[in-house]
């Protein structure tokens, strides 16, 4: 996997919108002065005349997107992670979650990977937020293929989604041919009998490789992405706590409120089993490069695996 | 409070600053240069010769306050504390690193001398107005200052933080709008236009005074105005500025809002401050 060039997820998602407003005349994309970070400069730049730069006003832009969707119009709304789903998150709610509209919300630069900007700009909270909205699809791929075929998918799901990005360039992993993007379903990329490392968005790099390490220690582990976090894939969450028993999940995320707490409650409706959460402990990020800021807060192969070894039974 | 008598003294002072800018966006490899050369002069000012502050006691319950709504302009705000005295001045190449104190954007809890943190635009203005408001139910004669973008007065919190200093008389509070009309995406006429600024600020109920960024004169007069009025409105200083200022090649330039210099432009980009003249200050 490390011979491809690393590629930010937001690159698909810009390379996406491009190609998806070929196909769809009535898609729009809407943006808060941050166009060329989001990505959605791209699109700009072949569709100028359904592109709105909304300056920075996130609130204001959100329910202009609702206003567009409910009357015709497929509009992607962008601004990094912290202003799209924290900023501008009553509107989200009350003016594109409530009524149910076809908006897709293009969230990047979300977890701690945002780097040095710091604290303010790391959102760890997003999933959280979104989960809470009746009706909200939110989808994290994990790599430049899966953000272009997530983006598809959610223009071709009528309703709100959220889609969350990255700032960082990471491996690609989804690049077998037959590559196919199921919305809700979580893929199983390794097989394993020992325990089920359940990731998502960048995480899921992390946990392929963190599995090798624990091969090595004697530990199998099976690696799950989870690129829908709602709805979540409760089935394969139950199958592998039966076939497994523990589950770890990986998530660019707090662990308040994100994949971890998904899975917890699944399964401990379904199918208790013990899950051990790693993510961003109740704790508000920093300045620093973000592929070290990753080390930092052991979302990396190695913290995973260390994490594993020393405190999952 | 003057601490630096002339304009000359001011001038040098701030080439100082937008040294210590230049040099913390080089060694933090990213950062916002354009946005903090372009209101160095200003804080410089303000930091120097306006507000009643103390580097050896910076929570003194009684110092004036300020915020700096547009966050990003972190590294000009850091580079004036230092130069004031408030930590070393070799600290700001420790900008943006793990473990240095020193965060991306203001952080009140580990820098001193910030009275806010900030980052997220459009909320340090009405954090401004509750510091404000909170001298007047105090009874104490501190004033507040507030630096905002001018792509940040697009926020609609700008102008719901405007709306309530007028109407409580908020006469201790001044903004001051960093108008060098650029964001990140253009113009800012062209992007979302929040103009006539003026005018807006005036239908708010506001004292309007329009300046030029980079003229230490026309800054004292408008202080001085803001400071002396008494009748229960707030006032705001349009501050038309250059964004980049001092740097010659990032002067009006968008690109340089948000990325830093390599090794060969920022040698270039000391050496055009360094020949500005440090000063005897
Ligand atoms: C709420 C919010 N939205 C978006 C951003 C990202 N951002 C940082 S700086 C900036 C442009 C600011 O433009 P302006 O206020 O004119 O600042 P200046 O040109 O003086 O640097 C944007 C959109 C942010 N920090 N906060």
């Amino acid at each position: 996997m490390s011979e491809l060039k690393k590629i930010a997820t937001r690159e698909g998602y810009g390379d996406e919108l491009k190609k998806l407003g070929e196909e769809y005349p009535n898609l729009v994309v809407l943006d808060a002065d941050l166009a060329a970070a989001t990505k959605t400069a791209t699109f700009q730049k072949a569709f100028p005349d359904r592109f709105f730069d909304c300056g920075i006003a996130e609130a204001n832009m959100m329910s202009v997107a609702a206003g567009l969707a409910a009357s015709g119009m497929i509009p992607f709304a962008s601004s990094f992670a912290m202003f799209a789903a924290g900023r501008a998150y009553e509107q989200v709610r009350n003016s594109i979650g409530y009524p149910h509209l076809n908006v897709k919300i293009g969230a990047t630069h979300a977890g701690v990977s945002v780097g040095e900007d710091g604290a303010t700009h790391q959102c760890c909270e997003d999933i959280a937020l979104m989960r809470t909205i009746p009706g909200m699809v939110i989808i994290n791929p994990s790599d430049y293929t899966e953000a272009r075929a997530a983006v598809r998918a959610a223009v071709e799901y009528d309703g709100p989604v959220y889609l969350r990005f990255g700032r960082l360039a990471v491996e690609q992993i989804n690049t077998s041919p037959d590559y196919r993007f199921e919305m809700g379903k979580g893929v199983t990329l390794r097989d394993g009998k020992d325990l089920t490392i359940v990731a998502t968005g960048l995480c899921v790099t992390e946990a392929l490789k963190a599995a090798e390490l624990l091969a090595a220690q004697g530990k199998d582990a099976r690696v799950v992405n989870i690129h829908t976090i709602k709805p979540l894939d409760v089935g394969l969450m139950v199958k592998c706590a039966k076939e497994t028993g523990t589950i770890v999940t990986v998530e660019e995320h707090s662990i308040i409120g994100g994949l971890g707490e998904a899975v917890c409650s699944a399964l401990a409706e379904n199918y208790p089993a013990r899950v051990h959460r790693i993510g961003v402990k109740d704790e508000f990020g920093y300045s620093g490069p973000g592929a070290q800021l990753i080390k930092e807060f052991g979302l990396d192969s190695e913290g995973i695996a260390r994490e594993i070894l020393e405190n999952v039974r | 409070m003057k601490r630096l008598a002339t304009t000359a003294e001011l001038e040098a002072m701030a080439n100082r600053v937008r040294q210590g800018i230049v040099t913390g966006v080089f060694h933090a490899k990213s950062g916002h240069p354009g946005g903090s050369l372009s209101c160095a002069d200003l804080l410089t000012y303000l930091y120097f010769n306006e507000m009643n502050v103390d580097p050896q006691n910076p929570t003194a319950e009684d110092r004036d306050r300020f915020v700096l709504s547009k966050g990003h302009g972190a590294p000009a705000l850091y580079s004036v504390l230092a130069h004031m005295g408030y930590f070393p001045v070799k600290d700001l190449e420790t900008l943006r690193h793990i473990g240095s104190y020193l965060q991306g954007h203001p952080d009140m809890k580990r820098v001193p001398g910030v009275d806010m943190s900030s980052g997220s635009l459009g909320q340090g203005v009405s954090a401004a107005c509750g510091m404000a408001l909170a001298a007047k139910i105090q009874k104490k004669g501190y004033r507040v200052y507030c630096m905002l973008g001018d792509g940040e007065i697009e926020e609609g919190q700008v102008w719901e933080a405007a709306m309530f200093a007028s109407h409580k008389k908020l006469d201790n509070l001044c903004l001051i709008v960093d108008n060098n009309g650029l964001q990140i995406d253009g113009k800012v006429e062209e992007v979302c236009s929040p103009y006539p600024i003026d005018e807006k600020f005036q239908a708010f109920g506001f004292e309007v005074t329009e300046i030029d960024a980079h003229n230490f004169e026309e800054m004292e007069k408008a202080l001085n105005f803001a400071r002396a009025n008494q009748n229960g409105k707030p006032t705001v200083i349009i501050a038309k500025s250059v964004k980049g200022k001092g740097v010659s090649f990032m002067e009006n330039v968008v690109n340089w809002h948000g990325v830093a210099p390599n090794e060969e432009q920022f040698n270039s980009a000391m050496q055009e401050l360094l020949e500005g003249g440090n000063g005897d200050v």
